[in-house]
């Protein structure tokens, strides 16, 4: 997973809420089988036409908001499937922080597996994010400060769990380190589970 | 101490846990059970590939395709190229990975959802995971069940473990009874609408009561399928005996000694009494309605004799907006009678109505009777077992007479990844679970509703309350 640094970026408003993970990548994509390239898809059905063409009014389209890193978004964002494409996709575009006042559960651990922070504020606070990301204005995300400021404002200081914060400043492999850290109390586990649920780890039809 | 259904069933799983700096328990978690199909485990295996690890416990994972799956022509090759691959891939993953796989053409396949719990995979008092978020749906058994991303199907793939947050517990409790013509489905319809899309979001859902007492297995899961839609990973209902004398006997299921030492076992996986709930929604089953969803998000669903919201009588200029960009999607005027809604196509299936009471429900209502000649309509049995069960009850012919298509199994038009979607602008009363923009195809417009509901909407040529074609006592 890519380290999470200092974002310094304008901010795309996305204000709508319940954007699902169907509008996010629509599942006839579903079908392909690779992590990279997915960018091209997400939100396909609202940024194309019918014909392919890119709708110029689509606001990942328009001049002011091009090559963004920050997505404002409304409540909910990413509820629905589970699919990790619509993660995978967004990081494709080069989105690495997308801020709303709450996120389908799912796709926010799905953002943190993908090296992107999903940024929950209040709502007062997520309206001032919003209206400056529709003036396209620059914003910065200062992970390491837990900091969001906007141009001429007090800094908005959030909250994330120290372990999420962690693993993305420092690009953390989760797997890796729960086998270093836990592989013997995994096996302890197994063992006290065995006793336990016998039947869990017996083959019925061998019986 | 008191401790919950859910409580019990983290507490029998932590690993390891600690608290994070908002007083939150976040525990790494043994998982008994992951479900994989083609879709969301290709990156999964390939990252594990790349590591050079192998499966950390085949014998706890059981394979299945039912995404991209064709539910015709299934004696011929899948005529997708991507769709094929796709499968193909899930066929040599788990062969090179020697995990067990169901294969399209065998006796047992069928969606992911349905055929866990056939085979006995699913048991009570587990933890079961899988990359899709209705796997709540095993909920119904009293496991610890919910989705998952494909880079925590790597992790449990690699691990058998997953690093999760405890959730709040919130209890649904539903006194009463149903009234005849209402099913499992009008009532989490009815409870998805109370709690919002995102109402339960950081809960886990217990739901209680002897209306759901008395719900078969069916309704149970159907019921714990959509909890995922009010914004829950994971819907649980107590193990009874309705639960043990489904399962007993099911392949998988723990046989002799195990059986008793498992009951014994799953006789205490219940909420103690005097547990905590941090919230509580009571329902009034006997009050209950058919339902249908008339917007783009599952909260979007009242009765079928209401009428679609007036964004001017909004709570809220958000509230306004978002019915607004729902009505706009679905092509509907504010005011509308939901029975005044015309349809062109009915879908019977999915992971959330696809099992044999779900198709004898439907069947009930067509008897005897021919859809209406502008309505398209299938039925996707939810596996091949269900299929068969219900030919030998002659349900197949019911649908066949009343001139709706008898498919194989699969997810279809639920997920619309396959041959079955819709064209924009096709108007689908839908017994799946979600009404989304586009879900059912670009542009396609989906009411969620029940089976009965579906069958009679075939019928009528619009949206209606079922009861008018059943027969009154």
């Amino acid at each position: 997973m890519i380290a999470f640094t200092r974002l310094h970026s304008v901010a795309v408003p996305m204000p709508d809420a319940d954007i699902d993970t169907d509008i996010i990548f629509p599942a006839r994509f579903l079908v392909l089988t690779q992590k990279a390239g997915l960018g091209r898809y997400a939100f396909h059905d609202q940024r194309f036409d019918a014909d392919g063409v890119a709708r110029p009014e689509f606001v990942l389209h328009r001049p002011a908001w091009r090559g963004a890193s920050v997505l404002v978004a409304g409540a909910n964002f990413g509820c629905g499937s589970s699919r990790e494409q619509a993660p995978w996709a967004l990081a494709d575009l080069g989105l690495r922080c997308l801020i709303a006042p709450s996120f389908g559960e799912i796709f926010e651990a799905n953002c943190l597996n993908n090296g992107i922070l999903p940024l929950r504020l209040a709502p007062a606070e997520h309206a001032r994010a919003l209206v400056a990301a529709q003036a396209a204005q620059t914003v910065t995300v200062d992970l390491q400060q837990r900091q969001v400021n906007l141009p001429g404002q007090p800094p908005i200081v959030f909250a994330i769990a120290e372990r999420a914060r962690l693993a993305l400043l420092e690009g953390r492999d989760e797997i890796d380190r729960i086998r270093a850290q836990d592989g013997a109390r995994i096996a302890a586990f197994e063992q006290a589970q065995r006793a336990r649920q016998p039947w869990l780890f017996a083959d019925p039809a061998a019986a | 101490m008191s401790h919950t259904l859910y409580d019990k069933l983290w507490l029998s799983h932590v690993v390891s846990s600690e608290r994070d700096d908002h007083g939150d328990e976040v525990a790494l978690l043994y998982i008994d059970r992951q479900l994989l199909h083609e879709v969301s485990s290709p990156q999964g295996f390939e990252g594990l590939r790349g590591r050079g690890l192998p499966v950390h416990r085949v014998d706890a994972q059981l394979a299945v395709a039912d995404h991209a799956v064709p539910t015709r022509h299934r004696d011929r090759p899948i005529a997708d190229p991507l769709a094929r691959a796709q499968v193909a891939l899930l066929e040599r993953n788990t062969a090179a990975a020697g995990v067990r796989y169901i294969a399209l053409a065998d006796a047992r396949h069928g969606i992911v959802h349905v055929i866990g719990p056939e085979q006995g995979f699913t048991l009570p008092g587990i933890t079961l995971v899988c990359g899709d978020s209705h796997t709540s749906t095993h909920g119904a058994f009293g496991a610890l069940a919910f989705g998952i991303g494909a880079s925590e199907i790597e992790c449990v793939l690699a691990t058998q473990t997953l690093r999760q947050r405890r959730a709040r517990n919130l209890r649904v409790q539903v006194d009463g009874a149903l009234p005849p013509g209402v099913g499992a489905k009008d009532l989490i319809l009815h409870v998805i609408g109370r709690l919002g899309a995102a109402g339960a979001t950081g809960h886990a859902i217990e739901f209680c009561g002897a209306a759901i007492e008395r719900l078969g297995m069916a309704g149970r899961m159907t019921v714990c399928n959509m909890s995922i839609e009010a914004g829950a990973r994971s819907g649980l209902v107590a193990p009874d005996d309705t639960t043990f004398a489904w399962l007993q006997g099911r392949p998988l299921a723990p046989r002799g000694v195990h059986w008793e030492q498992a009951l014994d076992y799953w006789r205490g996986l219940h909420s103690d009494a005097g547990a905590r709930f941090e919230r509580t929604l009571a329902v009034d089953a006997a009050a209950l309605r058919p339902q249908a969803t008339w917007g783009t998000s599952p909260d979007q669903v009242l009765a079928l004799d209401a009428r679609v919201p007036d964004p001017a009588a909004a709570a809220s200029p958000a509230a306004a907006r978002k019915i607004e960009r729902a009505l706009a999607y679905m092509g509907l005027a504010p005011g509308t009678a939901l029975q005044d809604i015309a349809i062109d196509q009915v879908f019977i299936g999915s992971c959330t109505n696809s099992r044999i009471e779900d198709l004898r429900e439907a069947a009930a209502v067509l008897r005897g009777r021919r859809k209406h000649a502008r309505v398209n309509a299938i039925v996707v049995p939810g596996s091949a077992l269900v299929a068969r069960q219900a030919e030998a009850e002659g349900l197949d012919q019911v649908f066949i007479g009343a001139g709706l298509e008898w498919r194989a199994p699969g997810c279809s038009l639920c997920v619309a990844m396959n041959d079955d979607r819709l064209a924009p602008g096709t108007r689908c009363a839908s017994t799946s679970n979600r009404n989304f923009e586009g879900r059912q195809g670009a542009g396609a417009r989906t009411h969620l509703v029940g089976p009965a509901t579906a069958a009679a909407s075939a019928v009528a040529g619009h949206l209606v309350d079922p009861r008018t074609l059943m027969e009154t006592p």
